[in-house]
C-alpha cells in the first residue's frame, strides 16, 4: 500500500525534469539587441552579414555578436549607446528592403536553444509598448465602390444609349429612362453584365429604377478593403522599424496593432492613422479660375481646387496618376534647400505619365495633396462619425519636357511633411479610412515597474504560503510546498513551450493559483487527518484520503476553469493573460498536488510501519 | 459516528442560519441600493475617455496641471498622484471631439522630457460594446456553471450554488459602489475570477452533502449538512487563508494598476467563503433536498460499489 510503481515514479521524475528544463530560458536576462529582417517578399541571407559586419568595425561600434537565425539578423549589444548609435548608422547604410529594429534578444545558451528552450513571451504591459485597435470606415468603402458602379453602370448603358440620366442619391444609384422599353432592356442588360447591382424592391417606377449593391458585393467589397489596409499597415510598421510587430484582422471591420517598444508613440499614430495620397491632374488652361468663380458655373469637364494657401485653380477631372501607381519614394531637398518629394511610378503609371508630358509639353501640371480623416463624436448624447476630406495643391508647375516613371515633387511645408508624405507614398496608401478606436500604450519605465512589482508580489505571497502550509501540516506541509513550488515552476514552463504571452494579470493569475493549488492538498490533508480519527490504521488513512479527497478536486476545479474558459473567450489582451495563467495553474495544480506530492508522501511513509503522522 | 465523538468542534451552522439570512439581506439591499442610487464609478474602460499617466522629476504641480487642461478647454477633467507624488494620473471623460490623437496634444502641451508611462484612450464605441460584452460573459460563466453543476449534482444544488454566486457578485459590486472605487476591466476579470473561486468553495461542501446522504443513516437534512459544512468547515478556511495571503501580498506590492483588481478579489473570497457556508447550504435546504433524491441512480451504483 501507498507504493508507486516504479515506471510512475520514473515517469513523474522524467516529466518534472522536462519540465525544469523548459522553465529554465526564463532565468537568463536579455541582451540589446537590433533585429534586422527583409520587407515584404526580400529574405535577409548569409552575404548580408558581412556588409553589416564592415559598417559597425569601420563606425568602431562595439557589439557582442552578430548572427542569422531564421531569416533574422541579429546584433547583441553590451550598453545602449551602441546599440542606439548602430540602429542609426543601419538604416542610413542598408536600402529600404530591410527592416532595422531595436529589439531584446533573450540570452539563453546555445544548448538550451536548441532544444527549443525559449523564455516567457512578455506582454506590452510588461516589456513596454502600444496596442492600438482601428476601425475602418466601412460607409467610406460602401460609397467608394458605388462612386465606381455609377462609372461602370454609365458604360454600360452608353453603348446603346439607354439612360437618361443616372444619380447618386446616398448608397444607391437611380437610373431614369425615356421610354419603358429601355428600362426593361437596361434592366436585363445590368442582371447579366452588373450582376453586383441589384434593383431595390419596391422602388421601379414607370421610367426609374433604383439600384444598391449586393450584398455580397459589399462584403466582397469590406473584406477586400480590410486587407488591403491591414498590407498598408503592415508596410508602415515595417517603415517605422517594430522589432515582432503583431498586426492582425479583428472581427470583420477591425484591425489590431501592436508595437512592442516603441518609444515615440505620437509619430507611430501619426503614421498609422494617416491616410495621405497625391494624385496628379493637368491644370485646365483654357477656362479662367476667376470667371468660374464668379459665375458660379465650374466649366464641364474641370474642377475648382485650392492651394494650401487659399488661391483657386481649376483642375481636370481626369487623373493623370494616382498614388496606387507609386512604387517608390524619397524624401530629400532640391537645389533651393525646399523639401522634396521623389517619385517612382509602376509601368503602367510611367506610360501615361510619358504618354501625358509627350502630349501637353508646355501644359502645366497640379499635384493634389489628398487626407482623408475620420473621426467618432459625440452628437446630442449619440455617437457619430465625422468624415472630412482636405484636398490642396502643393504644386503647379510647367511640363518642360517629357518624363515618364521617374521625377520629383515640392511645394511641401517642411521636411517632416515630406518625410512623412514619402514614408506614406511608399507604404501605400489606406484603401478606406481608419480610426484608433482605443489605445493602450505603456511606457518602458512602467512596464519594467510592473514587471519588478509582479515578481515580488509573487515571490512574497507565496513565500507566506510556504511558512503557513509548514506551520500547520509539518511533513505533509512541507511535501505540499515541494508540490506548490513544482507547480510554480511547471506554469513558468507551459507558457515558456506554448509562447503565451505574460501579462501584469497574467502574473496576478499566477499569484492566485498559488493560494488556490495548496487547496488540493489542503482537501487531501485534512480528509487524511479525518481518516486518522476513525482508523488506526494509518497507510489505510493516507490511501484513503487521497482517493476520498480526489473526486471533490475535480469537481471543484472544473468549475473554476469553466470560469477562466470563459473569461479567455471574451477576454481582450489583458484579461486573457489573466485566464491563461488561471486555467493553466488549475491544471498544472492537478497534476503536482496529488501526483507529485503522492509520489514522495509514498516515498516517505509508504510500506512502512508507522506510530505517527506529522501531519 | 456523531462528529462529538470523533472530537471535531460543532458550530451549530444550520440552525443559526436565520441570521445569517437576515445579514446577507441587510448586504444585498444596501449594495442594491447603492448600485441603483449612486452607481459604479466605472473607468474609461466602460465610460469611454482618455487616461494619461505621467511620471515627473520632482513633485508634481497638480493645480498647474488642472488650470493648463483648463485653459486649453478640456471637459470633465480628473488630475491626481498615483502612487507617489511624481507621479500623475490624468483623467478625460469622452470630449465633444474625441480622438487618439487628444492625449498626445495633451502630453505635448504639459511640457517636454516627461515620462509618459501609460496613456489609455477608449472610443465611446468600444466603450459601449466591452460594457455589453463584459456583462454577457458573466452570464456565460454562470450558465455554464449552471449546466455543470446540474449535470454533476442535482438541479437543487445547482440553484443553490448559482444563489450563492449572484449573492457574492451582488455584493461584491455592491461595496464597490458603496466605497466609489473605480471599475474597470480588470475588476471585472476579478468578479468573474471569484465565481470561479466561491463555486470552488461551495462545490467542496455539496460534495460532502452527497457523500454525508449517501454514507449515513440519518435521514433529516438538517443535520446532514451540518455535519457536511462543520466536516469541511477547515479546509474551507484554511484555502481561504492561504489565497487571502497571497492576495494581500498582490495588494500592498502589486502596485498602483493592480490594486482594484487584488482588492475586488479580496473582498469576493470573503464573501465567497461565507456564502459557501452559510448562502448555498441554507438554499438547498429551503429548496427541499432530501435523501431520496441523492440515492443514485442503478449505473451509478454500479460505479459506487466498484469503488474500493
Amino acid at each position: 500500500m501507498n507504493h508507486y510503481a516504479p515506471w510512475k515514479n520514473t515517469l513523474v521524475v522524467f516529466f518534472l525534469f522536462i519540465t525544469s528544463l523548459y522553465a529554465l530560458p526564463n532565468i537568463y536576462g536579455s541582451d540589446l539587441a537590433i533585429q534586422i529582417t527583409g520587407t515584404g517578399d526580400y529574405a535577409v541571407e548569409e552575404n548580408d552579414l558581412e556588409g553589416i559586419n564592415n559598417a559597425l568595425v569601420e563606425n568602431a561600434i562595439d557589439f557582442k555578436s552578430l548572427e542569422l537565425i531564421n531569416s533574422n539578423i541579429l546584433i547583441r549589444f553590451s550598453d545602449s549607446k551602441s546599440q542606439l548609435s548602430s540602429k542609426a548608422l543601419l538604416k542610413d547604410t542598408l536600402s529600404r528592403n530591410y527592416v532595422v529594429a531595436l529589439n531584446l534578444a533573450p540570452s539563453i545558451p546555445q544548448w538550451l536553444s536548441g532544444l527549443g528552450g525559449q523564455a516567457m513571451s512578455l506582454g506590452l504591459d510588461l516589456r513596454g509598448g502600444v496596442h492600438f485597435l482601428l476601425e475602418v470606415d466601412m460607409e467610406a468603402v460602401i460609397s467608394t465602390s458605388i462612386d465606381r458602379y455609377y462609372n461602370e453602370l454609365r458604360t454600360l448603358l452608353r453603348k446603346d444609349k439607354l439612360y437618361k440620366k443616372i444619380r447618386k442619391e446616398d448608397n444607391l444609384l437611380v437610373a431614369s429612362f425615356k421610354t419603358e422599353e429601355q428600362k426593361d432592356k437596361a434592366k436585363k442588360l445590368i442582371k447579366s453584365d452588373l450582376s453586383d447591382l441589384m434593383i431595390v424592391e419596391g422602388s421601379e417606377s414607370e421610367l426609374e429604377v433604383s439600384l444598391e449593391m449586393s450584398s455580397n458585393a459589399q462584403k466582397a467589397a469590406k473584406s477586400s478593403a480590410l486587407k488591403q489596409n491591414i498590407t498598408t499597415l503592415r508596410n508602415r510598421v515595417n517603415e517605422l522599424g517594430v522589432a515582432e510587430p503583431i498586426i492582425q484582422q479583428q472581427g470583420s471591420e477591425r484591425i489590431v496593432v501592436q508595437l512592442p517598444g516603441v518609444q515615440d508613440t505620437a509619430r507611430a499614430k501619426e503614421i498609422l492613422g494617416a491616410v495621405a495620397t497625391v494624385e496628379f491632374r493637368l491644370v485646365d488652361e483654357k477656362n479662367d479660375v476667376q470667371t468660374a468663380i464668379q459665375s458660379g458655373k465650374i466649366p464641364s469637364g474641370s474642377k475648382l481646387y485650392k492651394f494650401k494657401d487659399g488661391r483657386p485653380l481649376l483642375l481636370k477631372t481626369t487623373v493623370i496618376v494616382t498614388g496606387e501607381n507609386i512604387v517608390d519614394a524619397t524624401s530629400g531637398v532640391d537645389q533651393n534647400n525646399q523639401p522634396k518629394v521623389i517619385i517612382v511610378l509602376d509601368n503602367a503609371g510611367g506610360r501615361t505619365m510619358l504618354e501625358t508630358t509627350k502630349e501637353f509639353i508646355g501644359y502645366r501640371m497640379g499635384v493634389v495633396f489628398i487626407e482623408n480623416q475620420v473621426e467618432t463624436i459625440i452628437e446630442n448624447g449619440k455617437t457619430v462619425k465625422k468624415r472630412s476630406k482636405t484636398q490642396d495643391i502643393i504644386n503647379a508647375a510647367t511640363i518642360q519636357g517629357t518624363f515618364s516613371n521617374r521625377f520629383e515633387i515640392t511645394g511641401l511645408d517642411s521636411s517632416r511633411e515630406a518625410t512623412n508624405l514619402a514614408l506614406l507614398l511608399r507604404a501605400g496608401s489606406l484603401s478606406a479610412p481608419i480610426e484608433i478606436i482605443e489605445e493602450r500604450t505603456i511606457g518602458p519605465s512602467l512596464g519594467a515597474d510592473n514587471i519588478q512589482k509582479g515578481l515580488i508580489s509573487v515571490l512574497v505571497g507565496f513565500a507566506l504560503v510556504l511558512v503557513f502550509m509548514a506551520w500547520r501540516y509539518r511533513v505533509f506541509g512541507l511535501v505540499a510546498n515541494v508540490a506548490l513550488t513544482l507547480n510554480l515552476i511547471t506554469i513558468v514552463s507551459v507558457l515558456s513551450m506554448i509562447q503565451a504571452t505574460l501579462t501584469l494579470p497574467g502574473i496576478a493569475g499566477i499569484v492566485l493559483t498559488v493560494g488556490m493549488a495548496v487547496d488540493a492538498n489542503v482537501l487531501i490533508f485534512e480528509r487524511i487527518k479525518e481518516e486518522l480519527r476513525s482508523t488506526k490504521n494509518i497507510q489505510k488513512a493516507i490511501s484513503a484520503g487521497y482517493e476520498k479527497a480526489l473526486l471533490t478536486i475535480a469537481d471543484a476545479n472544473i468549475t473554476t476553469l469553466i470560469a477562466s474558459l470563459v473569461l479567455f473567450s471574451f477576454g481582450t489582451g489583458a484579461i486573457k493573460g489573466f485566464a491563461v495563467t488561471l486555467s493553466i495553474g488549475i491544471i498544472t495544480s492537478m497534476f503536482t498536488a496529488i501526483i507529485v506530492s503522492r509520489a514522495m508522501i509514498n516515498l516517505i511513509y509508504g510500506g512502512k510501519k508507522i506510530e505517527e503522522l506529522s501531519i | 459516528m456523531s462528529l462529538k465523538s470523533l472530537n471535531i468542534p460543532v458550530i451549530n451552522f444550520v440552525g443559526n442560519r436565520k441570521y445569517a439570512l437576515i445579514f446577507s439581506a441587510i448586504l444585498l439591499v444596501v449594495s442594491i441600493a447603492s448600485i441603483g442610487f449612486q452607481g459604479l464609478k466605472f473607468g474609461i474602460d466602460f465610460t469611454g475617455g482618455t487616461l494619461i499617466e505621467l511620471g515627473y522629476e520632482k513633485t508634481a504641480d497638480l493645480e498647474d496641471i488642472r488650470s493648463k487642461l483648463t485653459s486649453a478647454n478640456y471637459k470633465g477633467t480628473n488630475v491626481q498622484y498615483f502612487g507617489s507624488d511624481t507621479e500623475v494620473l490624468i483623467q478625460l471623460e469622452p470630449q465633444a471631439a474625441s480622438s487618439a490623437q487628444l492625449s498626445s496634444s495633451i502630453i505635448r502641451m504639459l511640457g517636454d522630457g516627461l515620462d509618459v508611462r501609460r496613456v489609455e484612450f477608449v472610443g465611446p464605441k468600444v466603450g459601449e460594446e466591452l460594457t455589453n460584452d463584459g456583462g454577457l460573459a458573466m452570464l456565460y460563466a454562470l450558465i455554464g456553471i449552471l449546466i455543470y453543476v446540474a449535470f454533476r449534482f442535482e438541479y437543487r444544488f445547482a440553484l443553490g450554488s448559482i444563489a450563492a454566486l449572484v449573492h457574492d457578485v451582488i455584493i461584491t459590486i455592491g461595496i464597490f459602489s458603496l466605497l466609489q472605487i473605480e471599475f474597470d476591466l480588470t475588476v471585472l476579470a476579478a468578479i468573474l475570477a471569484v465565481i470561479g473561486y466561491s463555486l470552488n468553495d461551495t462545490i467542496v461542501v455539496f460534495d460532502r452533502i452527497r457523500e454525508n446522504f449517501l454514507s449515513t443513516r440519518h435521514i433529516e437534512p438538517g443535520p446532514i449538512v451540518n455535519d457536511a459544512l462543520n466536516q469541511t468547515l477547515s479546509r474551507t478556511l484554511m484555502t481561504s487563508l492561504t489565497t487571502l495571503i497571497v492576495l494581500l501580498a498582490l495588494f500592498y506590492l502589486g502596485g498602483e494598476v493592480i490594486h482594484s483588481f487584488a482588492g475586488a478579489l479580496i473582498i469576493g473570497v470573503v464573501i465567497g467563503t461565507y456564502s459557501s457556508i452559510y448562502v448555498a447550504s441554507s438554499m438547498i435546504l429551503a429548496l427541499g433536498i432530501s435523501k431520496e433524491d441523492m440515492l443514485p441512480s442503478e449505473k451509478e451504483k454500479k460505479e459506487i460499489d466498484a469503488r474500493p
